[in-house]
């Protein structure tokens, strides 16, 4: 599990977070929300410490990971795996040793349990044989579940994810939102993930924290978000004539 | 000014931190040393041969007396070569291929969200990134200004074939006479300053940029102007106290 308390972070004038506090639990999707400026990558920067919080702490299963210095914090990050908005794939290592690089650095494994491993994070990811092709010969959606499965190479205890679905068509979004779901509940991962696309938010927002300028405006589930009153909520996630449509049916 | 001297000093002590893994940091430094070794061969090998042939042109054409035995420009053209145009002029050219090329790789991989993704896997990402790139600076470029010194020595016998300003046999004493080793230690001492110099500097500017591709543009020239000043204040300062 993982507990965000009272998280603030200024840059310079420009307060981004003002006190936001949530716990995440394990085999759920988390799902962050809000307008473009409201601050959900930066608080997700901040939980996995790409940020420090200006005030707040962020707990890992019990461990304060705000007060730990570089080297404590080594081993919960070998248990966080991330997939990045653009996946941010090392593009000078092929697919293989991309997935390879973390269990190079921080396992024992011989080289064969490697290549088991990648092989068998590529097949979850459903691209078996494309170990020897290069970042720059993936399509964007073949990007992001590479990205997922180096993500997933150390069998990490928290996902997070931040817009998995920006630059993908529809049918390759729900491939990867549904991907994610999967692996979420298969190794009961704490996933969160950054988003602002309505599929994925009704498809697997099991809990949502919605945040409008720098604050925690709203927190449930999917099902609950289609009866809320609050406006701001309703302005953003009913914004399109289809969603309103949708609202309408229910 | 001051702000950024900090910031430089203090990612350089992250810089060299205990790997992770020593053999994961050593793969990295024998392919950064193919890179910047290997890969710089040709240009420091063509600009050699020139500027080795040209020195000896221009001071046999000095040496017009007939007081002053030409085999002096043998001895000229060895000691520029081997104490300012090899190293100091090669590590202006290394500072362009060499210097450009960290700080535009780092810098990509900044704004691609490459080393956030280090970080978050818990990697030392200056660590990686930079040090292996120091190290196989400071350790090549010795070797490619020993390259330079001995192609400039042939260039300046070359340009005595063609030109017949200096004979071959004159250049060639004059090579030979009165060679000191110290000057060989200073360009020696010289190239691996310099190596630290140039890939210290540019990957300082690679790694802190933000924003896109315009701003790893601004990087790399930044990378390759600063180093290039350093470099030329560097070379002031050690031929002052060694020689």
């Amino acid at each position: 599990m993982i507990e965000i308390k009272d998280i603030h972070k200024t840059f310079g004038e420009n307060q981004v977070l003002k006190g936001i506090s949530a716990s995440f639990q394990p085999g759920k999707n988390n799902l962050i929300i809000g307008g473009s400026g409201s601050g959900k990558t930066t608080l997700l920067k901040c939980i996995v410490g790409l940020h420090e919080p200006t005030k707040g702490d962020v707990i890992f299963d019990g461990q304060n990971f705000t007060k730990m210095n570089f080297e404590e914090r080594v081993p919960i990050r070998t248990h966080i795996g991330m997939l990045f908005q653009n996946s941010a794939l090392f593009d000078s290592m092929t697919v293989e040793e991309n997935i390879i690089f973390p269990l190079n650095l921080f396992t024992q494994m011989s080289k064969s349990e490697k290549l088991d491993r990648a092989n068998f994070c590529l097949k979850r990811v459903n691209l078996e044989g494309k170990n020897k092709l290069f970042p720059a010969e993936l399509s964007g959606g073949m990007k992001k579940r590479v990205g997922i499965a180096r993500a997933i190479s150390m069998q990490p205890k928290y996902l997070f994810v931040d817009e998995p679905n920006s630059g993908l068509d529809p049918k390759t979004s729900i491939l990867i939102d549904d991907l994610i779901n999967e692996l979420t509940e298969e190794y009961q991962i704490t996933t969160v993930i950054v988003t602002h696309d309505m599929n994925s938010v009704m498809g697997i927002g099991e809990h949502i924290l919605f945040l409008h300028n720098g604050e925690k405006w709203w927190e449930g589930s999917n099902k609950e978000i289609a009866h809320t009153d609050n406006k701001e909520l309703n302005d953003f996630v009913f914004a399109s004539k289809f969603m309103r449509a949708a609202k309408a049916k229910l | 000014m001051f702000h950024s001297l900090g910031r430089y000093i203090l990612l350089l002590r992250l810089s060299f931190r205990k790997p992770e893994k020593f053999s994961v940091y050593w793969a990295e430094v024998m392919r950064e040393m193919v890179s910047i070794g290997i890969g710089s061969l040709g240009i420091i090998s063509i600009i050699s041969v020139f500027i080795g042939a040209a020195t000896t042109i221009q001071v046999a054409f000095q040496l017009s007396s007939p007081l002053v035995p030409l085999s002096i420009a043998g001895s000229i053209a060895r000691d520029s070569t081997i104490l300012e145009f090899s190293p100091t002029i090669s590590a202006l050219v290394l500072a362009g291929r060499v210097g450009s090329s960290i700080a535009s790789e780092i810098g990509t991989m900044r704004v691609t969200e490459q080393i956030d993704a280090l970080e978050i896997m818990g990697v030392n990402a200056p660590g990686y990134l930079i040090s292996p790139k120091i190290i196989s600076s400071m350790t090549m470029f010795p070797l490619l200004v020993i390259v330079s010194i001995t192609l400039g020595i042939t260039g300046g016998y070359i340009a005595c074939l063609v030109s017949g300003d200096v004979t071959p046999a004159d250049y060639l004493m004059g090579v030979r006479d009165g060679f000191d080793g110290l000057t060989v230690r200073v360009a020696l001492v010289k190239a691996i300053v310099f190596g630290f110099i140039i890939a210290s500097i540019c990957a300082y500017q690679g790694f802190y940029t933000s924003g896109g591709a315009l701003e790893v543009g601004q990087s790399s020239t930044k990378g390759v102007v600063y180093s290039c000043v350093m470099v030329l204040f560097a070379d002031l300062v050690i031929t002052r106290i060694m020689l």
